[in-house]
C-alpha cells in the first residue's frame, strides 16, 4: 500500500515537473529589420532566455538573410530566406550563443540561455 | 450650329495634338516632377559630412600626414620597391588597373585591388572581409609575402634610421614611439580621410538642375526598380557591407566562405562601393570584366551557379538596351570631383 502511494505521489510530481516545463517553454520572434536584430521594435543585441525555449528569426527585409550560428554551444544555418518568412531554433542547453547573418555580417546578437 | 462644330473640332484636333506631344516629350511639369529626387532618396543616398573614427586614433592633420608618407613609401616593402600606392595608385581611383594585383617579384596575385576610397565607412575591409577595421587591415599587405613581403620586426629598425620619421612620429602619435601600432594607426588614418566628394548625382540630390542627364535619373531608377542593384548597392556608399556570390563564370574562389564556412558564403565577395566606379576598371574581384557595359550583361544575364551557389537575390533582369544604356549613365553619375592629393616628399636616411 505504501509503496503504491509513493508511485501515485511520484507520477503527480513528474507530470507537474512536465506540465511546468512545457508552459514555461517561452517562443519569441526576432525580426532581421533594416540589417538589424529587432525585438519587440527595439534593435537587440543580446537577451536572456531559459533553456528550451524557441526563438522565432523572422526577415522583414525586402532582401534575403542567412542567420547561423558557429557558437560551442549550438551550431546552425538556417540558409537564405526572404522578407515574410521565419526559421526557428530551439535551445535546449543553456550557455551562450553569437547569432549573426552571414550576408550581412554587421548584425550580430547574443542569446544568453540559462 | 456650324460655328460650333468647327470649334468642337478644333478643340478635339488640339487635344489629340497635346495628348500626342505629351506622349513623345512628356510635360514639362510632368517631367520636372519625376526627375527630382524624392525625400527618401535625399535621406539615403546623401554623402554624410562627418568621417566615422575610433576612439583611440582619432583624425588629425599630423597622423594624416604620417599615413601618407607611410602610404607612397615603397620601403616598406620587402624589396623597397612597392608602397601602398604602387597598387593603390591615386591616378587611377586608388586601384592599379590590372585585372588582378602584382605583388612581390611581379607576382600575380588572385584577387583585384579594391579601391581605398570610402573604406572609412565600411565595416569590413579587403574583399573576404578578414579585417573589421582599417588598423587591422593595414599590416596584412605588408606582411604578406605575395603583396610587400616585409615583416614588422624588419620594418620597425628600417624606418627607425630615417630621421624624418622620427619627427613624423612623435608629431603624430607622441611619445609613443615607431611601432606596429603606430604604423598602423598611421596608414589607417590617411586611408580614412580619402572619401568621395561631390559627384553629379550628389548635386543632383542637393536640388542643383542640370547636372545629371535625364538618362542617369532615368538609370537612377533602374538601380533602385526593375534591375534591384540596391539589394546590395544601397546607401551613399552603395554597398550594404555584405558578402554575395554574384555567380561569375570564371570564379574558383571561396571568398568569404575561407572567413566563414556558411554555404551561402562559398564564392562570395563583399559588396564594393560604386563610388568613382567609372574609375576603377576592370570590375569584379577577379577582374574579369574590362567595362561597365560587361558588368551589366553579367547582372542582365542573372549570373551562373557557381561552387553550388549563388545568391539569392541574383536572377535575370531582361533589361533592354535602353535601359542598360541608362544604368551606366548613372553609374558615371558617381564620378566625384577629382581628389587632390600631394604626393610627399620622403624623409631620406
Amino acid at each position: 500500500m505504501m509503496m503504491r502511494i509513493d508511485m501515485k505521489h511520484i507520477g503527480v510530481a513528474l507530470a507537474t515537473v512536465l506540465t511546468a516545463s512545457i508552459a514555461s517553454a517561452a517562443e519569441y520572434t526576432v525580426e532581421q529589420s533594416n540589417k538589424s536584430f529587432v525585438k519587440d521594435g527595439q534593435k537587440v543585441e543580446q537577451f536572456t532566455i531559459q533553456a528550451g525555449d524557441t526563438i522565432h528569426f523572422k526577415n522583414q527585409d525586402p532582401f534575403f538573410h542567412n542567420i547561423f550560428s558557429l557558437s560551442e554551444l549550438k551550431t546552425f544555418d538556417l540558409g537564405s530566406y526572404p522578407a515574410g518568412e521565419f526559421k526557428s531554433v530551439t535551445f535546449e542547453k543553456p550557455g551562450k550563443a553569437e547569432i549573426e547573418c552571414a550576408i550581412h555580417p554587421e548584425m550580430y546578437m547574443e542569446v544568453d540561455i540559462q | 450650329m456650324r460655328n460650333y462644330l468647327s470649334q468642337a473640332k478644333l478643340n478635339k484636333s488640339l487635344s489629340i495634338l497635346l495628348i500626342s506631344m505629351s506622349i513623345l516629350f512628356g510635360t514639362p511639369s510632368s517631367w520636372a516632377e519625376t526627375s527630382k529626387p524624392t525625400p527618401e532618396d535625399i535621406k539615403k543616398y546623401l554623402r554624410p559630412a562627418e568621417i566615422p573614427q575610433p576612439a583611440n586614433n582619432m583624425i588629425t592633420p599630423e597622423r594624416v600626414e604620417l599615413g601618407k608618407t607611410l602610404f607612397f613609401d615603397p620601403r616598406l616593402s620587402g624589396s623597397n620597391f612597392i608602397s601602398c600606392a604602387t597598387c593603390h595608385n591615386p591616378a587611377l581611383g586608388w586601384s592599379d588597373a590590372q585585372p588582378t594585383a602584382i605583388g612581390h617579384g611581379m607576382g600575380i596575385l588572385a584577387r583585384s585591388t579594391p579601391t581605398i576610397l570610402n573604406t572609412a565607412y565600411q565595416r569590413f575591409q579587403a574583399w573576404d572581409g578578414r579585417a573589421r577595421t582599417l588598423e587591422k587591415q593595414a599590416l596584412g599587405p605588408i606582411e604578406a609575402g605575395g603583396e610587400m613581403a616585409q615583416s614588422i620586426e624588419h620594418l620597425i629598425p628600417e624606418l627607425e634610421a630615417i630621421v624624418g620619421y622620427q619627427s613624423l612620429f612623435n608629431n603624430a602619435y607622441p611619445d609613443e614611439g615607431i611601432t606596429k601600432d603606430t604604423i598602423t594607426k598611421g596608414i589607417a588614418t590617411f586611408e580614412r580621410s580619402i572619401v568621395s566628394t561631390d559627384a553629379p548625382f550628389d548635386r543632383w540630390l542637393k536640388g542643383v538642375n542640370g547636372v545629371m542627364s535625364p538618362s542617369a535619373i532615368q538609370g537612377f531608377k533602374v538601380f533602385k526598380g526593375k534591375a534591384n542593384c540596391i539589394a546590395c548597392h544601397d546607401g551613399f556608399n552603395f554597398s550594404d557591407n555584405g558578402f554575395h556570390n554574384i555567380g561569375l563564370p570564371d570564379n574558383k574562389d571561396e571568398g568569404r566562405y575561407s572567413i566563414k564556412p556558411i554555404k551561402v558564403l562559398k564564392g562570395a565577395f563583399k559588396t564594393p562601393t560604386l563610388r568613382d566606379v567609372a574609375l576603377t576598371s576592370p570590375y569584379m574581384h577577379n577582374g574579369q570584366y574590362k567595362t561597365l557595359e560587361e558588368v551589366i550583361n553579367h547582372y542582365d544575364r542573372g549570373g551562373e551557379m557557381n561552387m553550388g551557389n549563388l545568391d539569392p537575390n541574383m536572377k535575370k533582369l531582361n533589361l533592354s538596351q535602353k535601359e542598360k544604356s541608362q544604368l551606366i549613365d548613372f553609374l558615371k553619375s558617381l564620378t566625384g570631383d577629382p581628389i587632390k592629393i600631394v604626393i610627399p616628399q620622403l624623409p631620406v636616411k
